[in-house]
């Protein structure tokens, strides 16, 4: 019967009451793109115009650093270095792909697992480790990086993303919001409200659905019942694809095409990667995930395919490997010694928290300061420090 | 002009508009319609849609939206139609407006100003009459302003306006039309912060703000009490020092408040005198408060709101001792 029916027409099976042919007045389609496969190999039908060799040995060394930076982090915290973190360990592609797409008028807001794109717009290292250490002075970002800091509460940063796009067409600054959020994160009420206003106010926002596949211990498969995640932008009537978030090329494209096309409005980028460590240093996904998983993800790291393409082609060598892992240790080791000398100063909780200093509160400070308590707070730091 | 207090906003909204290029007005129905109690009335008109603007129902959009606005430098004006459905965008008022210039140690502000209708006593239905300046007030790094009359309503918008703070803007549906009083027709600010003393007196303070400033004020000039009546304005940051001068000076205090007595701001500032002035108290601190249970429907509110009696009597009370 579905054969002979003209097309804009499906049945539509209800239970209980047996088949309604309805006409059908919406089909909405999400698309693939995979540029670089698990072995280096290129699509070239697909291949971005503006990348060449040396933009792929770029791509390659910021995952590098990204990893190396992650890996420094995580020992911190094991340490007792710094506070409890969040791993990027497998998910280098998809960070460095986008955040290599983002020009300078590009406005970038994160989660809080997006080390890797901070890292390539250029966070300076030290505030990183500041704010891993538990301290506000570490979440400033600094002078000339259009980015906010790190944003905890999931999905909470996509309608700021939404109105950073607005103050940018507003005040025609040109550039677009590039803004991340979890596989857990789309199913919060935010995502849809997010994506909703961007489409009423044709935002120039890119929002970067970075499918890792678990949030915590909750699998992809469980969190929702949809096909794909980006298939949710069809519901707020924003263009969607998903992509491989472990090939740096075509998360690269997929994002430099969203921006180009930002002025007409948002997109919506599903990168599918994998949180090939855990949640945070706090939790234990042996618990919940089998090896197999792992070990299948290993096969298609983010970084191996890149590096294959590279030793194929002759454009690098285990020398330069090493010389490369030297140089960007050597950064990590100097601003995490720049970060590990600073002094918290409790007056700072209190001093700006409004534009001025409200009696009441300045109250609480000087007394809080007169009484001497803070000292052994300060004291017990500068043991944990060392 | 003579204007009630919808006039008043309405005139701040429309200064604050030409004034800075970018502030933005934005809301559900605050547009063409002018927003459901008619303050952003003929803003969308004059200013366009680009600038006054008609939002998706959504609340947490609305706020989020505009912390995102804030944070890129513009002065975001969002208005929540009714406090009860604030609450949808509580993460985003507590989690982000309070916290980003702190977190962020003042490297980024976010300077906004929500509007929102408070408090009850007009029979509206369901989730239309709450008082939730507590909520806001609590967290700390939330500006939480409430008028009482047209003229401290226009120069306490302005004055938020040029702030570089996020302020919870706590608008008295009781009291956008109930009288008119004359309010300039220029810009001028009333001061963050600082409460007024409406009623200089010698025997008894009582504090309060929002709906109840006229119910005290009737009570007082009833009664014919020499009490000194203080209006708020604003509940945080608090205005200690007006309070403790005032206690100081009459030896009583009694704080009148619509929001639910328990946990409520009027425990905040009874904490505070007797911190402060417990020696110089004749009598324990009254509070003459709304009944501890959500409000209710329009049918009880009469039973639930308190009135002038319920604050004459406490009168009574506190000066007996």
């Amino acid at each position: 019967m579905e054969g002979s029916l003209p097309k804009p027409y499906i049945i539509l099976h209800i239970i209980n009451i047996g088949e309604l042919v309805l006409k059908q007045v919406y089909n909405g389609t999400i698309s693939y793109m995979q540029i670089m496969d698990e072995f280096g190999s290129l699509d070239m039908s697909l291949f971005p115009k503006d990348v060449d060799d040396n933009k792929i040995l770029d791509m390659y060394r910021w995952m590098s650093f990204a990893r190396a930076l992650d890996a420094k982090a995580l020992s911190l915290q094991r340490q007792g270095r710094a506070v409890t973190y969040a791993p990027i360990l497998g998910q280098e592609a998809t960070q460095i792909g986008s955040a290599l797409a983002m020009g300078d008028n590009d406005f970038f807001v994160p989660n809080f697992r997006q080390h890797g794109v901070f890292l390539a717009r250029g966070l300076s290292l030290e505030a990183f480790f500041i704010y891993w250490r538990g301290y506000e002075e570490g979440s400033t970002v600094g002078k000339g990086v259009n980015a906010v800091s790190y944003i905890v509460p999931v999905a909470t940063q996509l309608p700021h993303a939404v109105g950073i796009a607005y103050a940018l067409k507003y005040k025609n600054a040109g550039g677009a919001v590039v803004t991340y959020v979890g596989d857990g994160g789309t199913s919060e009420g935010n995502f849809y409200e997010a994506m909703n206003f961007a489409g009423v106010m044709k935002a120039p926002v890119v929002f970067i659905i970075e499918n890792n596949g678990w949030a915590i211990s909750m699998p992809r498969s469980k969190q929702t019942m949809t096909a794909t995640l980006a298939q949710k932008a069809i519901a707020a009537g924003i263009p969607a694809i998903q992509v491989d978030g472990n090939d740096v090329i075509a998360v690269y494209k997929a994002t430099k095409d969203a921006i180009a096309n930002s002025a007409n409005g948002p997109f919506v980028i599903e990168c599918l990667t994998y949180r090939m460590s855990m949640h945070t240093t706090a939790d234990d996904p042996t618990k919940y995930r089998s090896d197999e998983e792992v070990a299948a993800w290993k096969d298609k790291d983010p970084i191996l395919r890149i590096k294959a393409y590279l030793m194929k082609k002759n454009l690098w060598s285990d020398k330069q490997e090493s010389e490369m892992a030297d140089a960007q240790l050597k950064q990590i080791d100097d601003a995490l010694e720049k970060a590990e000398a600073f002094k918290p100063d409790p007056k700072s909780m209190f001093e700006n928290l409004y534009s001025f200093m409200p009696d009441v509160l300045k109250e609480e400070m000087d007394a809080a300061e007169a009484a001497g308590y803070w000292q052994s707070g300060l004291q017990a730091k500068e043991v944990d420090g060392k | 002009m003579m204007t009630n207090m919808v006039g008043a906003l309405n005139n701040a909204l429309d200064l604050i508009l030409a004034e800075n290029k970018n502030a933005v007005v934005l809301g559900e129905d605050i547009g063409k319609d002018g927003g459901v109690f008619r303050v952003t009335d003929g803003l969308y008109e004059k200013y366009g849609e680009l600038r006054v603007m008609d939002t998706p129902l959504s609340e947490a959009g609305i706020i989020g939206v505009s912390v995102g606005m804030a944070l890129a430098g513009m002065l975001p004006i969002p208005e929540i139609q009714f406090a009860g459905f604030m609450y949808l965008a509580f993460d985003q008022l507590i989690n982000h407006a309070a916290r980003y210039r702190s977190r962020s140690r003042s490297t980024k502000s976010v300077p906004m100003i929500v509007r929102t209708p408070v408090s009850g006593g007009v029979r509206t239905l369901e989730h239309h009459s709450d008082s939730p300046e507590e909520y806001y007030s609590h967290v700390g790094g939330l500006i939480v302003v409430e008028p009482s009359n047209p003229y401290d309503a226009k120069g306490l918008l302005i004055k938020a306006a040029h702030m570089n703070d996020p302020v919870l803007f706590l608008e008295p549906t009781k009291l956008y039309r109930l009288f008119k009083q004359e309010v300039p027709d220029n810009m001028y600010e009333i001061p963050i912060g600082k409460a007024d003393v409406v009623k200089q007196g010698d025997d008894l303070t009582i504090v309060t703000w929002g709906t109840m400033v006229p119910v005290v004020k009737n009570a007082v000039e009833n009664k014919g009490t020499n009490a000194e009546i203080i209006d708020l304005r604003t509940i945080n940051p608090l205005d200690e020092n007006t309070i403790i001068k005032s206690v100081k000076k009459t030896g009583r205090a009694m704080i009148v408040h619509e929001a639910q007595l328990s946990f409520g701001a009027g425990a905040e500032i009874a904490a505070r005198i007797a911190d402060k002035a417990i020696f110089e108290l004749q009598a324990p601190v009254t509070r003459v408060a709304s009944a501890s249970l959500p409000y209710p429907f329009p049918g009880y509110e009469q039973f639930y709101i308190p009135n002038e009696m319920k604050v004459s009597q406490a009168i009574d009370r506190i000066m007996s001792v």
